[in-house]
């Protein structure tokens, strides 16, 4: 099926640009692999139909948020990470640790994936945007008014805490 | 229509091809129309008229030397152009140049050239940080900062498109504007504060005077391109005359009635045997780049006439008109339209 | 779904989301106000009345059955009712100590007030939630604005610090929260609390299900600053303005408490397994050894408070890990009490503060002697120290019988004892305040104070006495401890569908 095509490669590139994105020690090619994570995320989408998320995660992530992050990058100057010479008790730790729970999740997602619904194949059902404007403004008008508010709340948070003077 | 898959790609050939000869041709163009409004000449010595002087231009970029500049990021450098040639040609897959001849038509088509829109600022910035230049480097930020206040307008003002069509849908939007025969149907009849917004941020997305602040010469030598030559110049030159063109196309399809021929029902009512024939076909696509060549000079004549803003008249503009209005405007658009299409 | 027929339903569901809307609406109100006519005084007391207002609303609806409103998507009434109050409560005192306290820092700005409306607001729906959708967006409007409030002072770099300290571990947990619900939703194929048990049996995904559940856990064990996830609590608590402080250590726990009892109540816990109880009394013997051990140490009030807020988070998490009816009874009574007392110890510290750095490197020694020279903050402390403690006769110990007798009652005599022995520990730490305040001589520093703390309004004075005496009065009225325990006893989370 080419949808599955699609995922099988979707995801490991996803996985890939993930971890180049931690691995990298430059803070610009480190976000370069982060929006090469959510193109592939926004693929997966597409494998869901959910066309309309698809295009959203691409258009808000990869077109609004990553462009201010480099933004920013860019403004600060931030130079290269120090490599990482020494590996000392905590780090191993924290490393096994990450490990430790990175595996249980592996494990849990490999134990269910046979038992997940299949996905909706009908776009018109799910991914179109009349389906999830329906839901959103229905079902979901309560928490969405909210989200309303808390962007707003971030917004002015955002004046309070930067704004030169603030009065 | 749906065409057959190797018609499709023949037909998606057809128009990359298109495009790279229009961009050489609207070089062309600008160069004589900025010499008739300078009373010059422009060019006149390479082909009739000058006509083959872009073509020329394009010989000498691809024989000029590549130079990547010490301390650049290599792959990134190289990168950086690719990215916004591709991007420019990936614009026009979505746009209908006659009734059913359209490469993709997708339910979310007119987001999709949203975000592709979204998406080329990456060529620009990467450009601008990987040449290790202060004046690229700027360009790039000037360009992002530029790039992310007017993107908020232009997704309102389409917004208040998609709630006059109901549709996400490329097509549908023009369709939906052949009411009134196909004149007063158009969204810049209907929506013309949307319109306004529209056209004012396309000139702001695709870098075009008076918004050029990213390559301003003036100040930062050539902007984000400073440190490219030879050919990986050329597709930095070729994309942004693809976008000119792109744009227009755009704006034409979205608030211009795209390739609907104005008067469109009454033409068929005198000649029927044009209904559904490839006469017709030809004549939208006329039609389509009848208007579209109206906004190509648009371009060039808003150069020549308005200077270029400073960058905090830039982000005034963005920020504090734009923004607002096209707020107000979709909440108007959105109260119409609830109003006169409730069910 | 039918379109008009939504609408409808949400027309007709407003009365019951009235005061989360309400306040929201309030707190953009202040914000264009401010915006006109900038930090009018006005503002706080505009903003203490629209709470008022939703405490009238909210009180009227106390004695109704709890039902759901909004899709389903909250619970409105009864016990919903009682939570909403004791944030509502919490909020109230807050604003009125905070008006003079941080005029005094010269922070008084208008939008402080907006936030703490859209903060409530926020809290008012993550207390209520009947789905994890709900929750989420709930705790997520209520953190970010927290984050905020805590950076106010952010000429001082150690409000700075707890900001952020705040905000990174706060986002971190919230990644924690978001998987285990996706987890849940993956396991259960529902986001709502009632359905849960009925998407578990259908699927029958035990591994999943309790993977999310434990993950769910660890984000409100982070907000409720349990132990192993309490560490931001201290800094973030001594940097912050202290009178937000006591509202965000109140309000917010009572939010997320309440949230949590209401995911066991009706969701989780109504499943045949019970896998969350062990980990959680474990979590609960930790927290209160923990929180009282670390708090005798401290010689900054602020900070001794913050480890004091730790443990009994930890009492409540005792009564949660009982699992029974009269443990969440128990819980939810124990934070309106919880509430009262320390919204008035960080008030009380806020009016003694001197170093402007929002008490942060003030020590408890410079306040010797204090009580004789200012004798109603003296004393208003001396009622919520005891009541910490869990003195009879005062609210604490009613509290703590609530708490620990359930835990009994369910055979985890050994955590009760624990909780026991470790609030006759924390004596020590909370009767010391006294100590300094009354029995040590008056040193050095009191003209520092005498000149530079903030003068008591008549309003601030009253909150503090009326927090006191409510905290004597209200073991001795049985009918709010009756009524706590009508919303869970001897009603099924089915029939209170």
């Amino acid at each position: 099926m080419f949808a599955e095509k699609v995922f099988v490669v979707a995801s490991l590139v996803a996985v890939v640009s993930a971890l180049g994105m931690l691995i990298s020690r430059s803070p610009v090619r480190s976000a370069l692999w982060l929006i090469l994570t959510l193109f592939c995320v926004a693929g997966l989408y597409l494998t869901l139909s959910a066309e309309f998320i698809a295009v959203v995660q691409i258009l808000v992530y990869a077109g609004a948020i990553m462009v201010l992050f480099l933004f920013v990058i860019m403004l600060l100057n931030l130079g290269a990470l120090p490599n990482l010479e020494r590996v000392d008790f905590k780090k191993g730790v924290g490393f096994v640790l990450g490990v430790a729970i990175l595996a249980q999740l592996v494990f849990l997602g490999a134990t269910a994936v046979g038992d997940f619904p299949a996905a909706a194949s009908d776009p018109e059902a799910t991914g179109a945007a009349t389906a999830i404007a329906k839901e959103l403004f229905t079902r979901y008008a309560l928490p969405f008014e909210m989200i309303g508010i808390l962007l707003l709340v971030a917004t002015i948070g955002a004046v309070m805490l930067a704004k030169h003077r603030f009065e | 229509m749906n065409l057959p898959l190797w018609l499709l790609a023949l037909v998606a050939f057809g128009i990359i091809n298109f495009m790279l000869i229009s961009a050489s041709v609207l070089v062309y163009a600008e160069r004589k129309v900025s010499g008739y409004m300078q009373n010059r000449p422009g060019p006149n010595r390479v082909g009739p008229a000058g006509f083959f002087q872009p073509f020329a231009d394009v010989f000498k970029l691809v024989f000029k030397e590549d130079i990547v500049p010490a301390g650049a990021s290599r792959f990134i450098h190289a990168l950086a152009p690719v990215i916004m040639v591709v991007i420019a040609m990936t614009v026009p897959a979505l746009i209908p140049f006659a009734r059913g001849v359209v490469i993709v038509d997708s339910s979310v088509g007119v987001l999709i050239i949203l975000a592709l829109t979204s998406i080329a600022v990456y060529g620009v910035t990467l450009a601008g940080w990987s040449s290790n230049s202060k004046f690229s480097l700027l360009g790039g930020l000037r360009s992002s900062a530029q790039m992310i206040s007017y993107e908020l307008s232009m997704g309102l003002a389409v917004a208040s498109v998609v709630l006059i069509a109901g549709s996400l849908s490329v097509v549908d939007i023009v369709e939906h504007q052949s009411a009134g025969g196909a004149v007063l149907g158009w969204n810049v009849f209907r929506n013309p504060i949307g319109a306004l917004i529209f056209i004012i941020t396309a000139f702001a997305e695709t870098n075009r005077a008076p918004f050029d602040l990213p390559e301003a010469e003036q100040e930062l030598v050539g902007g984000y391109h400073t440190e490219y030559s030879g050919m990986k110049f050329g597709m930095f030159f070729l994309a942004e005359y693809v976008n000119w063109f792109v744009a227009s196309f755009v704006i034409v399809t979205l608030f211009f009635g795209g390739y609907l021929i104005p008067f469109e029902p009454q033409l068929l009512s005198v000649v029927p045997a044009l209904d559904g024939s490839v006469g017709l076909g030809l004549l939208q696509a006329g039609s389509l780049m009848l208007k579209v060549s109206f906004f190509v000079f648009l371009f060039l004549w808003v150069r020549w006439t308005l200077p270029r803003f400073k960058y905090t008249q830039l982000m005034e503009i963005g920020w504090k008109v734009l923004l607002p209005v096209a707020l107000a405007n979709v909440l108007v658009i959105a109260l119409f339209v609830a109003a006169f299409t409730a069910a | 779904m039918e379109l008009s027929g939504a609408f409808d339903n949400i027309l007709a569901d407003l009365s019951g989301g009235a005061s989360v809307l309400w306040l929201a609406l309030i707190g953009i109100l202040l914000i264009i106000w401010d915006a006109f006519k900038n930090d009018d005084a006005a503002l706080p007391w505009v903003a203490a009345l629209s709470v008022v207002a939703a405490v009238v609303l909210e009180a009227l609806r106390l004695q109704d059955t709890t039902t759901t409103a909004f899709f389903d998507l909250m619970r409105v009434n009864g016990v919903a009712s009682f939570v909403s109050i004791v944030i509502l409560l919490s909020t109230l005192l807050s604003i009125t100590l905070s008006v003079p306290y941080l005029k005094g820092i010269r922070h008084g700005y208008g939008e402080v007030y907006a936030l703490i409306l859209f903060a409530t607001s926020g809290m008012l729906m993550l207390g209520t939630a009947n789905s994890l959708v709900t929750v989420f967006v709930g705790l997520e409007t209520m953190s970010i604005a927290l984050y905020i409030l805590t950076g106010l002072v952010r000429s001082d770099e150690g409000a700075v610090e707890s900001a952020l300290k705040y905000f990174l571990l706060g986002a971190f947990s919230t990644g924690f929260f978001l998987y285990g619900i996706a987890l849940i939703y993956g396991a259960t194929g529902t986001m709502y609390f009632t359905e849960m048990a009925g998407g578990y049996a259908a699927r029958e995904l035990p591994v999943l299900f309790w993977a999310g559940v434990a993950l769910f856990l660890i984000g409100f064990l982070f907000k409720v600053s349990a132990v192993p996830f309490h560490m931001w609590t201290p800094d973030v608590y001594q940097g912050a303005p202290t009178t937000l402080t006591g509202y965000m250590s109140t309000a917010s726990k009572a939010a997320a408490f309440a949230a949590l009892i209401l995911v066991l109540f009706y969701g989780i816990g109504t499943l045949p397994v019970a896998k969350w109880q062990m980990p959680l009394a474990l979590v609960a013997l930790v927290t209160v050894v923990l929180g009282n051990l670390l708090a005798l140490t401290q010689n900054n009030v602020k900070r001794m408070l913050a480890y004091s807020s730790v443990a009994h988070a930890g009492y409540v998490l005792i009564a949660l890990a009982a699992g029974t009816s009269e443990g969440y009874a128990g819980a939810i009574y124990y934070l309106l009490i919880y509430a009262l007392m320390n919204v008035g110890a960080f008030g009380v510290m806020a009016f003694l503060e001197w170093d402007d750095k929002e008490g942060r490197v003030q020590m408890l020694d410079s306040l010797s002697g204090i009580g004789w020279r200012r004798p109603l903050l003296g004393v208003t402390m001396g009622v919520f120290m005891f009541s910490l403690t869990g003195f009879p006769p005062f609210g604490g110990f009613f509290g703590k019988i609530a708490v620990f007798a359930p835990a009994v009652e369910a055979g985890l005599t050994w955590l009760a004892i624990v909780g026991v022995l470790a609030s006759a520990l924390s004596g020590y730490y909370y009767l010391r305040v006294l100590y300094v305040f009354w029995m040590r001589p008056i040193e050095s520093a009191d003209r520092a104070v005498r000149e530079r703390s903030f003068p008591v309004p008549r309003l601030s004075a009253a909150v503090l006495v009326t927090c006191a005496v409510l905290l004597i009065v209200i073991g001795f009225v049985p009918f709010v401890r009756d009524m706590t325990q009508a919303f869970f006893v001897g009603a099924t989370p089915a029939g209170l569908l």
